[in-house]
């Protein structure tokens, strides 16, 4: 049972909203009604004087930027001149209680100078005369970046076969059932402690710092448990910032609860991506190279959105041989809630495209998708051609593991039209290689504590934000201690007491939270063990811990209990306290970039969908996904079993329904352009009756680079869920769905156009025009390369494309 | 501005009277978490879309943020914190917590609630009438399928103890 579980199910946790203190006043956010506009005046006299009401802010109030990446610190609290998205919010006002405060917001009045809205990706890449962001490279790119790991082009015209295929993959977002909610309450001496429903209390930390221009010191950030996060609350967010200034001008704390409708103005969810991938192939099977092209819809601010445009790309290598590959990738900003890091944070949707050309793949070369898979599995400890290290790879065992559970040879292409089964892989890191920020410090610290009494408390700044990290922190310390779940006490997500953990993103918590606390815990046995061993009179190597107990392990008779144990250091050593780091291995890659991908190991999955397909309604329902997920060693099967459930479910969301999207209300009543689906009810995800029943298959291979082996589960899961549908519909009904979501008019339009005998395929028809810069050349290490950039332009993209006689147009 | 006259209730929450003065125009959602304190009950959306605010009234689940406090006198009204009884957790608690029905945790207590009202209506539910029954309550991290099991298991201890206690009694 894990540590948290029954304070859960008795309503005891308390999330952020949750929180009450003495003489709290309440924040709301008035919010742009202008997709992009000039915010030309704000008079906030009547609302000020409104009764109830202690403060209203505007962007003035605000004169410092901040964002999550030091690359684009573009955000502030309250937009000051300028407004970009509608939801952008512009004044904050608090009173007595909400209702007050809504009452008051009604009282403000701004004036708005509109500027033309730009609605899509198309339209972001037209000239303009007002940018949404200054910094923008060209007209409203934000970043392009190019890339290639050796010769590809030549690799290309080598192979027997090259597929060129586009796909779309519409943004979504997390909707984690809590929202938002942030309390802060200034101390009379200058400090400020801010309890937030935040995934990385530390980066929030830094944002305060510097928003504030207070030192970070005299801040004091609580990640309160999460009620979901899945990537929605790793940004430091405008909400957070304005009620710690609102606390510290008013001396009093200040609570802001966001509705779910400012949940879906936050967002930070999944870019739209469309993609073109060219790919070769030799008869046998392998690949000889591939050319990927992103664009990403970043809608208006950066967030994390350079890291992300970097992960459509760089993790297409660790799952199969690729000896060439380029990528170009390009975000632009739109008019839009601002996307960034979701659940899988940019791989789901190039693993989305690759899977399903690969399923292309293997019909026209007239082979097994799982054996075309199996025939090029990177194998054990690989060096990528882009410089990313493989550690363990349990991916075949994964896909053999699906084959047979889903009596795959039985049923692809054999079961009766309108039911199908469909196969992809992924793969995901176990960690960022890098931090969000350059430094040299640890990635994760963890402190222990221990006193005569036989207490321990194990002190972390990593954040639970459902996943159960507390209690892998827990179990981890009382593995090594031999001593029970209740002995331990946990701290976690507090800067003002725990050490730095960088946060509960890119499935990092387990591994280096988890290295870390075994370090620490190792030292204090180590402490423990040098004063036992001197009492027990054996050498220190042969003093054991179990069932707490300390004791001779050639003679367990001769024991001491664990507090006993304790004492007796104590008594040695003085006062006990341990401390473990953890910081990943160094990027093997160096060029510029190099730093976004490598991990400390990487987790694989495998996935069977089996679907049936209504050929007179379009309607797809999945009926069982079987899924493999190696995840090195498992710490915790009920927990494990969850996160790969809960993968799957987002992913089945994903691919049948889920989609954060724009529509211009009638010029009648604005023409602005807004948020298709603000709510639970219109943004469409799956209930418990529409969940397919899933089989699991966990396969332990236990990674040197992780704690007791364990790799990460929370994100990997998800990545092959959407393209093993869309196989799966293509095995049932004899069309494909290049894009997500796989609605029942895309897929009736296909079934249409296959009876016309036309194209049986719904997708993107090209790839936008794009001015790429010229592309960084990294030589792969089979190639001799060193994993630096070299100058030599070796790319032949300019000269000739490709052979177009080659291309299998699939 | 005219603010609307404050009404003071009677409620009974978890067997214990509660009165309570309180704008008219306040959900029982924000009464029981502003007013009584019982921050246990959640809330996801606050337009009945999400489940997470789920109360039994007179042993229904009910959106406690689509009800008016006002609406609730002269019933009885169960939250998650009347759960456990003495100290006593629930057999739907034990097994959620044992069997992977939580994770973050936000959505448990309503599920709980939905799932209390299915167990005492339905002993032995199948699988058609737990979807059914928890179908109204949303939930982002399990995937559902360690919620239904967590149902099933608790089922299995509350008919094992029923079938053990009449057997006791014969």
């Amino acid at each position: 049972m894990r540590v948290d579980a029954l304070s859960k199910v008795t309503g005891q946790t308390l999330f952020a909203d949750d929180i009450r203190l003495p003489r709290m006043l309440h924040c709301k956010l008035l919010r742009s009604t202008k997709p992009h506009a000039l915010i030309e005046n704000i008079d906030v006299s009547r609302a000020s004087a409104h009764p109830g009401v202690h403060l209203v802010l505007t962007g003035k109030d605000f004169p410092v930027e901040y964002g999550i990446l030091p690359v684009s610190q573009d955000e502030r609290p309250l937009c000051r001149d300028k407004v970009r998205f509608v939801g952008d919010p512009v004044a904050a006002v608090i009173a007595c209680d909400e209702q007050t405060a809504a009452e008051a917001m009604a009282l403000i009045d701004v004036d708005y100078r509109s500027l033309p809205t730009i609605a899509s990706v198309n339209e972001a890449l037209l000239p303009t005369d007002s940018p949404l962001q200054d910094y923008a490279e060209e007209n409203n790119i934000h970043r392009r970046l190019s890339y290639s790991f050796g010769d590809t082009e030549e690799a290309l015209e080598q192979a027997d076969h090259v597929f060129e295929d586009t796909f779309f993959y519409e943004g979504n977002t997390h909707m984690a059932m809590e929202q938002h909610a942030s309390v802060a309450s200034a101390d009379p001496d200058g400090r400020v402690t801010l309890w937030s429903s935040t995934q990385c209390p530390h980066y929030v930390h830094r944002a305060l710092a510097k928003a504030l221009e207070m030192p970070a010191a005299h801040i004091r950030v609580i990640a309160c448990p999460n009620g979901g996060g899945f990537g929605g609350k790793t940004d430091p967010f405008n909400h957070e910032i304005v009620v710690t200034r609102a606390s510290m001008l008013l001396g009093r704390p200040v609570k802001i609860c966001l509705t779910r409708e400012e949940v879906f103005f936050c967002h930070r969810g999944r870019h739209q991506v469309t993609m073109k991938f060219r790919t070769g192939v030799n008869n046998d099977g392998k690949l000889t190279g591939m050319h990927l092209q992103t664009l990403l819809d970043g809608g208006a601010y950066g967030s994390y959105g350079i890291a992300s445009t970097f992960y459509t790309t760089a993790l297409q290598p660790v799952t199969y041989q690729l000896p060439r590959y380029s990528f170009d990738a390009c975000r632009v900003f739109t008019n839009k809630p601002p996307c960034g890091p979701k659940r899988g944070h940019g791989t789901p949707q190039p693993r989305f495209g690759q899977e399903i050309q690969l399923d292309k793949i293997a019909e026209k070369l007239d082979m097994d998708p799982a054996e075309l898979r199996l025939g090029m599995v990177q194998p054990p400890n690989a060096l990528t051609c882009n410089y990313l290290k493989v550690g363990t790879i349990g991916l075949a065992d994964c896909i053999e593991s699906v084959v047979e559970k889903s009596d795959w040879n039985n049923k692809h292409h054999q079961l009766p039209s309108g039911r199908g089964v469909g196969l992809a892989c992924g793969a995901y890191m176990s960690g960022a290689g890098t931090a969000i920020y350059w430094n040299k410090m640890p990635h994760s610290g963890v402190q222990i504590k221990l006193d005569r009494s036989g207490a321990v408390t194990v002190y972390c700044g990593a954040t639970d934000v459902g996943q159960g990290s507390d209690d892998v922190l827990v179990s981890l310390v009382t593995e090594v201690l031999g001593i029970e779940t209740i002995d331990v006490k946990c701290v976690t997500g507090d800067t003002d007491l725990t050490p730095v953990d960088l946060g509960s993103y890119s499935s990092r918590v387990t591994l280096m939270m988890g290295n870390a606390a075994i370090q620490a815990a190792e030292r204090a046995r180590d402490l423990i063990a040098s004063a036992v061993a001197i009492r027990l009179e054996v050498p220190e190597d042969h003093v054991g811990f179990a069932e707490r107990l300390v004791f001779d392990v050639e003679d367990p008779s001769r024991n001491m209990t664990f507090q006993e144990a304790v004492v007796c250091a104590e008594e040695k050593h003085g006062t006990m306290a341990t401390t473990g780091s953890y910081a990943p291995p160094k990027a093997v890659g160096r060029y510029p970039g190099g730093g976004v991908g490598p991990s400390p190991t990487y987790s694989y999955t495998a996935a069977v969908a089996e679907v049936d397909v209504d050929e007179k309604t379009g309607v797809v329902e999945v009926s069982r996904i079987y899924i493999a997920h190696d995840i090195g060693r498992s710490l915790n099967p009920v927990q494990v079993e969850g996160q790969v459930i809960g993968g799957v479910y987002m992913g089945v969301g994903e691919a049948l329904m889920e989609e954060t999207t724009s529509r211009r209300l009638p010029p009648k009543l604005s023409d602005a352009l807004v948020h298709d689906s603000p709510s639970m009810l219109d943004y469409k995800t799956l209930t418990m009756h529409d969940m397919p029943e899933v089989l699991v298959d966990i396969i332990e291979d236990p990674d040197p680079n992780g704690p007791f082996g364990a790799k990460e589960v929370g994100q990997g899961p998800l990545l092959p869920i959407m393209p093993a549908i869309a196989n799966a519909i293509f095995d049932a009904v004899g069309v494909r769905i290049d894009e997500v979501p796989i609605t029942p008019a895309k897929v009736l339009k296909a079934l249409e156009q296959k009876a016309a005998g036309r194209d049986p395929r719904v997708g993107p028809k090209k790839f936008p025009e794009i001015k790429w810069p010229q592309a960084m050349f990294v030589l792969p290490p089979d190639e001799g390369g060193d994993g630096k950039a070299s100058n030599k332009p070796q790319r032949k993209r300019a000269a000739k494309m490709h052979n177009m006689d080659k291309v299998t147009e699939s | 501005m005219n603010k609307p006259q404050h009404s003071h209730l009677l409620l009974k929450v978890n067997n214990e009277a509660a009165r309570v003065t309180v704008d008219p125009g306040k959900t029982l959602l924000e009464v029981l978490r502003e007013d009584l304190s019982l921050t246990g009950t959640k809330h996801g959306c606050e337009l009945g879309e999400c489940g997470a605010c789920t109360v039994l009234v007179d042993g229904k689940p009910v959106l406690s943020c689509l009800v008016l406090a006002i609406e609730c006198e002269g019933t009885n009204i169960q939250t998650i914190e009347g759960m456990a009884v003495k100290g006593q957790l629930h057999p739907l608690q034990i097994a959620f917590a044992e069997h992977g029905g939580l994770q973050c945790g936000y959505c448990t207590p309503g599920v709980l609630m939905s799932a209390k009202a299915l167990l005492e209506s339905e002993r032995d539910p199948t699988r058609p009438q737990i979807r059914e029954a928890l179908s109204g309550n949303l939930c982002r991290c399990t995937g559902y399928q360690q919620i239904i099991e967590s149902v099933e298991h608790a089922a299995a201890v509350i008919n094992e103890a029923d079938d053990k206690s009449a057997g006791a009694d014969s």
